[in-house]
């Protein structure tokens, strides 16, 4: 995970009884929740990068020649797939070998 | 400098604005709040409000781009009423957790269906339970008057909750009064420094996830929730102390003082009392002066704020007489009642004293409730239930007209 630019501030100095907040880093494993999980078919991906642009969790990460998903964070929504103008990613039943 | 204007209500909540110096302003028009927001849009054209107004397309986006407005640290107003208010209400039911202290007019309607646009509080009463701290004015001068102490109360530091001031469609929204215009320094020095996000807040200096998941069957989760909870209840009880301190404050700065809680007119050597809210307030102190020219010792109640209701300043005030007739503008389904008298009632046990309470409804959809008729009915009732004879069923006022 990405650093965070700035430090998180000492939330000691508001009352802990108002609004929640959070100042620190949960990693909830979301990918867990997958039914399906989107394949990149790497012959043919041309790297536009609708995939990374329509991500709702911004999962998609960048490779060499291709595009993926960081299957920590994808939730298995399919958006990517259905929005991949060259048909690139199908979606597979996590119970299936791949 | 101070000085008086002829104005209805909604444009005396409009000034009541600009003194406040909002930073944004977001408001979707709706019968009868339609001239406040036609008002405040012209005073921003005029230059009287320097605050950004944002043009959206309903109410629920309304109170969600306050909401954004308020965590990046801006002083945010709207109103609304009736069908806007239901339809405002999934970011109206979240702002008091949020504890954001939005500042927003219900210019109250009844509501429909029977298809109506008309006066009446069942709008306000519908969201009584939603967490937000409700006052009701009974004349344009109050309106005003409110709307700048409810900055005061909704930010103070202890409180943090946001405030509806209620102002009666038709009879204040259209109604014409003098009204007095404090000064404008006067009131920046009444406001004193504005402090809104320093609890919650849209920061880059001090980055924060708002309002992230809580609650859950298992681990600190549900805790925290009940934690928060006790939190918002812990605000909302503090606002009693708060809004007389802000009343006295504003009293001894501005020269205008109101009952904060609840209002006492001539109540000394009362033997019962009726109870009021909102503008019929006026007809119920000339119905009460005539009653005692005639020999009555009828006092009346004022109830000025109604959410957080002020258990202790009712009792002290039931602990005095020996009926009370109180005079609803809404219903309570529930209760086939005012809701009120039900509020009263339940207060009453706190008291650990035994008060007959006669529950009154009328004004409904606009409908007026007048001196002769109406008030002179709600007191002889009352004077009756304080010898004894209690009507057991609510009394319809406006049924045979």
């Amino acid at each position: 995970m990405k650093k965070q630019a700035k430090q998180m501030f000492d939330q000691s100095t508001i009352p802990n009884d108002l609004c929640p907040i959070a100042t620190e880093f949960f990693d909830l494993p979301v990918g867990d929740w997958r039914a399906k999980r989107p394949v990149v078919l790497r012959g043919k991906c041309v790297k536009c990068g609708t995939c990374w642009a329509f991500c709702p969790t911004q999962c998609i990460v960048e490779r060499d020649k291709w595009f993926e998903a960081n299957l920590k964070l994808c939730k298995g929504c399919g958006i990517c797939a259905q929005e991949c103008p060259q048909n690139a990613i199908v979606m597979i039943e996590e119970e299936e070998e791949s | 400098m101070e000085r008086t204007i002829v104005c209805d209500g909604n444009e005396a909540a409009a000034w009541g604005v600009s003194l406040a110096k909002p930073d944004m302003i977001a408001v979707y028009p709706i019968t009868p709040q339609s001239s406040l927001a036609e008002h405040l849009t012209q005073f921003i054209a005029d230059g009287k409000i320097s605050a950004d107004l944002m043009d959206v397309e309903g109410e629920h986006t309304v109170l969600s781009v306050l909401q954004g407005a308020c965590l990046a640290g801006g002083r945010t107003f709207t109103a609304t009423c009736g069908q806007g208010l239901a339809f405002m209400f999934e970011p109206y039911y979240r702002t008091p957790n949020l504890r954001l202290p939005i500042v927003m007019a219900i210019v109250t309607r009844d509501g429909i269906t029977p298809q109506t646009v008309w006066g009446g509080h069942q709008d306000a009463m519908t969201v009584k339970e939603a967490g937000w701290i409700q006052m009701y004015a009974e004349s344009n001068q109050e309106v005003l008057d409110t709307i700048i102490m409810a900055y005061r109360v909704a930010e103070h530091p202890e409180v943090l909750l946001p405030v509806n001031v209620c102002l009666d469609g038709n009879f204040l929204s259209y109604g014409i009064e003098a009204v007095s215009l404090p000064d404008s320094q006067e009131i920046d020095e009444f406001m004193g420094e504005k402090n809104i996000n320093w609890h919650v807040a849209l920061d880059p200096e001090r980055p924060m996830a708002v309002d992230p998941l809580t609650g859950g069957g298992a681990g600190k989760g549900a805790s925290m929730f009940v934690n928060y909870r006790k939190g918002q209840c812990k605000g909302m009880q503090k606002a009693l102390k708060v809004i007389e301190e802000v009343h006295a404050e504003y009293a001894k700065r501005i020269g205008r003082s109101y009952g904060p809680l609840v209002e006492e007119y001539r109540m000394e050597n009362a033997d019962y009392a009726i109870m009021t809210i909102g503008s019929m307030t006026g007809a119920g102190r000339d119905a009460v002066d005539i009653a005692r020219n005639e020999g009555k010792k009828v006092g009346l109640l004022r109830m000025k704020t109604f959410r957080p209701f002020p258990v202790e300043a009712v009792c002290r005030c039931m602990a005095k007489i020996k009926a009370l007739g109180v005079v609803d503008r809404s219903v309570n389904f529930g209760w086939n009642a005012g809701p009120l008298y039900q509020e009263v009632l339940a207060a009453m046990y706190f008291g650990k004293r035994y008060t007959p309470a006669v529950s009154f409804i009328g004004g409904l959809s606009g409908a007026d409730i007048t001196v002769e008729e109406h008030f002179r009915r709600v007191i002889q009732v009352t004077e009756r239930a304080s010898k004894g004879d209690v009507p057991e069923e609510t009394i319809w006022l406006n049924e045979d007209e």
